[in-house]
């Protein structure tokens, strides 16, 4: 669509703006200020400079939280990505039938994430949960307070439980777009399962599965309410991720000097991928619209 | 796209040879049972153990409750540190989505008709507060909301969600706006509405649908969220996320009033989701379909 320039739009934006740097602007200056200074209290602060960055970037414990979540949002996108591109593929089309997958579909989507961690966390304890008893009774030493593997393996199975919905639901939607005449040319040239999935369904869900890879990639890497609940970070450190180390170091031990440093290399590492997939994606908006208009 | 296409669509598919595609379409089916099954059997052990007395949770572990009792729910809507944490919630949530979309509403209208000095950074500066994670901004949340005064209040909760909500609602709204054709802005102002009139008149029943998916996803952002509702209330305003990690590791044990919490927790979302539920794909593509 043709855009009409006009200054005045601004006056629309204004009310977001003025929001979202009350909510964001001042919280972050805060944390800016943090990572450059040292305190003894009292709110007197003296300038460090680098020095709690240097700090941040050569400890181990820093490496390992960054590796441990690189691991986990890397495990969450092959297994989910797929996953809900395979569920949206077998959904009812339409009628009563499909209303009724959706809901309970979005079902764990809208359940609070601190519920889902108890659900979890009690469906896997060997002593009254389904999900520990069983295994226990089949000869499985399954521990999640004990196992770093085992306790890996709940956290995947809890966010592919609870977020592969969310790519179903996109890739659903992507499917839907697809127009009939479409299908009707792959029939033509006896187009096999395969290749109509391959050359008519996936181009057409490619929009759509990029906000997905997107949305799971950044709720991933910022898992913090679910693990600390199941695990709290444990066995160990096993599963302390990011923002589970952040907080601990935050609140847990008040080092807030790296903690800051941390969160604002934290938040640069997100912006660049953000931008990275925003650029790719309104080129692809572009590159989409160009020849049918 | 009609439905009468999509009607279509299915038995068309299925033409080259009508037994495979019968095998195919029962696999399909049967995968897809199995999966809902792997989504509803944890929550199923959740209203499971919230029908049990502790004494049954602890000592046995049985699909269905040998001695089936309401007295946890009993406990929750007899203790006001109980249901009054239903209570905060939803004001909370209710205020967030009333202020998200009011200041969206107009944004996502200039961002989808004008273009102007900065539109696109200011569109992609939104969408990283949406991406920044809510642990960097837990302590900060903290202090500058005593510094104002606002702790402990349910508007502090709203306003420090909106910082999620707000980039989002205005992402999805564009989104639906950009589907409206731009002639009919044109020819209502020939017509010589003015633009409150034609903004509140013609043009937000037309996209009625998206608002309806926006608020749905406010609400439920600020529905799921712990971290930011934990740091920003204490006494005053105590959430039921909040009474459910404090009771739990209070009492440790207490794990059938904490099911029976969880399971009313589910239901809000359920309710809504049902309202919106034809919208609700399209929603989660941001209007982008």
């Amino acid at each position: 669509m043709d855009k009409t320039k006009d200054e005045r739009a601004w006056f629309l934006v204004l009310p977001v703006l003025v929001l979202v740097a009350f909510s964001a602007i001042l919280p972050l200056m805060t944390v800016v200020n943090y990572a450059f200074n040292d305190t003894f209290g009292n709110n007197d602060f003296f300038w460090v400079g680098f020095e709690w960055f240097e700090e941040v970037l050569t400890s181990e414990r820093m490496h390992e939280a960054l590796w441990r979540q690189l691991l986990f949002s890397g495990l969450i996108l092959a297994i989910e990505i797929p996953l809900g591109i395979g569920v949206a593929l077998t959904l009812p089309k339409r009628g009563l039938k499909a209303s009724l997958c959706l809901v309970l579909l979005a079902l764990p989507l809208l359940i609070p994430w601190n519920v889902v961690g108890t659900i979890w966390q009690v469906f896997s304890r060997i002593d009254i949960g389904l999900l520990g008893s069983g295994l226990r009774a089949l000869g499985i030493d399954f521990n999640i307070g004990q196992n770093p593997l085992d306790a890996w393996i709940v956290l995947i199975v809890m966010d592919v439980w609870h977020w592969t919905s969310l790519v179903t639901l996109l890739a659903y939607a992507g499917l839907q777009s697809i127009p009939e005449a479409y299908y009707q040319a792959g029939r033509i040239d006896q187009a096999s399962r395969w290749a109509v999935f391959r050359h008519i369904e996936l181009p057409k869900m490619k929009g759509v599965l990029l906000i997905a890879v997107l949305l799971r990639f950044m709720d991933s890497f910022m898992i913090y309410t679910e693990p600390f609940v199941v695990t709290g970070g444990g066995p160990g450190s096993a599963t302390s991720f990011l923002s589970i180390d952040l907080v601990k170091m935050a609140v847990g031990q008040f080092d807030l000097g790296p903690a800051a440093a941390f969160s604002l290399m934290y938040f640069l590492v997100i912006l660049l991928v953000s931008w990275v997939f925003y650029t790719v994606m309104t080129s692809l908006d572009k590159a989409g619209k160009e020849p049918s208009e | 796209m009609t439905a009468a296409a999509l009607n279509l669509a299915a038995p068309a598919a299925r033409r080259p040879s009508r037994d495979t595609a019968r095998t195919r379409s029962l696999i399909a089916g049967t995968l897809l049972i199995a999966y809902l099954l792997f989504l509803l059997i944890p929550i199923y052990w959740l209203v499971n153990m919230s029908l049990k007395p502790n004494s049954e949770i602890m000592s046995s572990v049985n699909l269905i409750p040998e001695h089936p009792t309401l007295a946890n729910y009993a406990r929750i809507f007899g203790d006001p540190t109980w249901y009054m944490g239903y209570v905060h919630s939803l004001i909370y949530v209710v205020l967030n989505t009333a202020i998200s979309l009011a200041v969206a509403l107009p944004a996502a209208y200039a961002f989808s008709r004008y273009s102007f000095t900065g539109d696109k950074h200011l569109f992609f500066w939104l969408l990283t507060n949406r991406m920044a994670p809510p642990a960097v901004f837990a302590l900060p949340f903290f202090q500058l909301y005593s510094s104002v005064g606002l702790f402990d209040t349910h508007i502090a909760v709203a306003l420090a969600h909106c910082l999620f909500n707000v980039p989002l609602a205005v992402w999805i709204l564009e989104g639906f706006m950009r589907g409206v054709p731009k002639e009919i802005d044109e020819t209502a102002y020939i017509d010589g509405y003015s633009f409150p009139r034609f903004f509140l008149g013609i043009f937000l029943p037309l996209i009625g649908s998206g608002v309806g998916v926006a608020a749905f996803f406010c609400f439920m952002f600020s529905w799921v969220d712990l971290l930011i509702s934990r740091t920003l209330t204490s006494v005053n305003v105590k959430t039921i996320g909040v009474a459910m990690t404090r009771t739990s590791s209070a009492t440790g044990l207490d794990y059938g009033t904490l099911a029976a919490a969880g399971v009313l927790t589910i239901i809000p979302g359920a309710l809504v989701i049902w309202f919106v539920r034809n919208y609700i794909a399209k929603g989660f593509a941001l209007g982008r379909v």
